[in-house]
């Protein structure tokens, strides 16, 4: 037996590689919370998903309006989003409920190559008094097993991060970005896994992301991903400053005028020496290792998240300027603002206040580490303001029109 | 160091970004431009809210406004040195 311990204490220790405390899940993959879901297939199994939640305390229903006709690629969408919610490692076990088994057997079936506990329960034949008795006991055992899983000190390369920002104002760009920036900056050279989005936001700054790719192929493989949004969602149904949805009425009271300009601000969250390694479809999962990757997505906070969160993103940076208030259900979601009024009339939304940068009181460095710190805080329990505040946006993207 | 009323990105911009609030027309503004850490002095025009932006030269209609030293649309309406610089008077040429 040894006398000799050493004390080890998960956190930011002094601008170090810090660590955290996680749950390492069967895959490998680690997640920082620990949340037993119960997932709708359709928006019919809402109902039942809810009271399963209300009966069984600890676990939560994640509604949302879609899942029935849908089909090709939408419904291939679909899937992998509820697929990934599911497999999640912030999730350690997993309820689905549909109208019938098939498609809810799918889901499930995703979800079971993570190795956690999943298990499907369909409404047709049973009637949602039958569904719900049957899905709550299942919810009870499935809670009681989760609430005794430990977590473990882990190193930061097991840590996936996801960033976008929302209702940006001119303090985006001149300070909350650019903290995000500096954090992507030193988590990319930690080896961690790391995300942006936004495809139609990046609009009069393209040129300059095509150029953050890692190589030249990678670039043109984001500069088609851009094209294609362009052709086929923007072009189709433009009009004059897309009905002020970019910018957005926000964006606008906040001093932000064009499209260009709330572009080259957004482009600061991926810092300045980073280069992402992929361009993924929306919820698709990174493949190459770590790295920042590039996620095709809207440029909506909701839509974005919830589509970052299913590839396995398990905390999540939103600098804001005049206040987006978004949550996810699974994916903590970090708030930090630079904006002053911000800070003061709706404080309680706020994780990070970095207004200090503005005023020349605090360094973009030391509000990186800043930041760096706050997550790791999260990382290893402490709720976000969002969490607290029970804002659990789950948004699923859909591409067109069901059948 | 006093905090600065307004932020400039990059040297060649023609805007900077007021960072205070209550500025008033005619104030002597105090601006940082972080691109080499330059400190200049300039009279507002306008009052300008806090986020919006103010023009650091006279610009014509059909310039283009710089900032983050990058193009961000064209001037719609002719702005003087030091004037609110906004949707009325600055486009996008994207949409």
């Amino acid at each position: 037996m040894t006398t000799k311990t050493k004390r080890q204490r998960p956190g930011n220790r002094g601008g170090k590689k810090p660590t955290f405390m996680g749950w390492r899940r069967k895959n490998g993959r680690v997640g920082v919370r620990n949340h037993v879901i119960i997932l709708p297939l359709d928006d019919l199994s809402n109902s039942a998903c809810e009271a399963v939640a209300h009966n069984i305390k600890g676990t939560m229903a994640i509604p949302h309006p879609y899942g029935r006709l849908q089909f090709g690629e939408d419904l291939e969408l679909h899937f992998r989003t509820l697929i990934g919610t599911g497999a999640n490692p912030n999730v350690a076990a997993v309820i689905v409920i549909g109208i019938e088994p098939q498609w809810t057997g799918r889901v499930v079936q995703g979800i079971a190559k993570t190795g956690k506990p999943v298990i499907g329960f369909a409404i047709e034949q049973n009637g949602d008094h039958q569904t719900i008795a049957d899905a709550s006991r299942k919810a009870k055992e499935y809670v009681q097993w989760a609430s005794e899983l430990q977590r473990e000190i882990c190193p930061v390369k097991d840590l996936w991060v996801s960033v976008k920002c929302g209702e940006s104002d001119t303090t985006s760009g001149l300070a909350s970005n650019p903290t995000v920036g500096k954090f992507i900056d030193k988590f990319d050279a930690w080896g961690a896994t790391t995300c942006f989005g936004e495809t139609s936001e990046i609009t009069g700054a393209e040129l300059n992301c095509e150029k953050r790719g890692k190589t030249k192929a990678i670039g043109k493989k984001f500069l088609k991903t851009w094209q294609a949004y362009m052709d086929e969602v923007i072009e189709p149904f433009k009009t004059d400053d897309l009905s002020d949805s970019q910018p957005t009425k926000g964006n606008i009271e906040g001093g932000l005028t064009t499209i260009e300009e709330k572009a080259f601000g957004n482009l600061e969250k991926i810092g300045k020496k980073t280069s992402y390694i992929d361009v993924l479809g929306p919820a698709e999962a990174p493949r190459k290792g770590p790295g920042l990757y590039f996620m095709d997505t809207s440029s909506a906070a909701a839509e974005c998240v919830t589509l970052q969160a299913a590839a396995g993103f398990v905390v999540h940076l939103f600098p804001t300027g005049q206040g987006n208030i978004i949550g996810n259900p699974i994916e903590p979601v970090i708030k930090l603002t630079a904006n002053p009024r911000t800070v003061r009339t709706m404080g309680e939304h706020v994780d990070l206040d970095v207004s200090g940068i503005l005023r020349r009181e605090m360094t973009l460095d030391k509000a990186g580490d800043a930041l760096i710190d706050m997550t790791i805080r999260t990382c290893n329990g402490r709720l976000t303001a969002a969490e607290a505040l029970g804002h659990r946006e789950f948004v699923l993207t859909k591409l067109y029109r069901s059948a | 160091m006093a905090a600065p009323h307004f932020l400039v990105h990059e040297k060649k911009d023609s805007v900077g970004v007021v960072v205070v609030e209550g500025v008033k027309k005619g104030q002597m503004l105090t601006g940082w431009i972080m691109q080499g850490n330059k400190t200049i002095k300039m009279k507002c025009l306008n009052a300008i809210p806090l986020g919006h932006k103010i023009a650091l030269s006279p610009v014509k209609t059909g310039d283009t406004v710089i900032k983050y030293g990058h193009d961000i649309g064209k001037c719609v309406a002719a702005i003087q040195k030091g004037g609110h610089v906004h949707t009325q008077n600055l486009k996008t040429k994207r949409w």
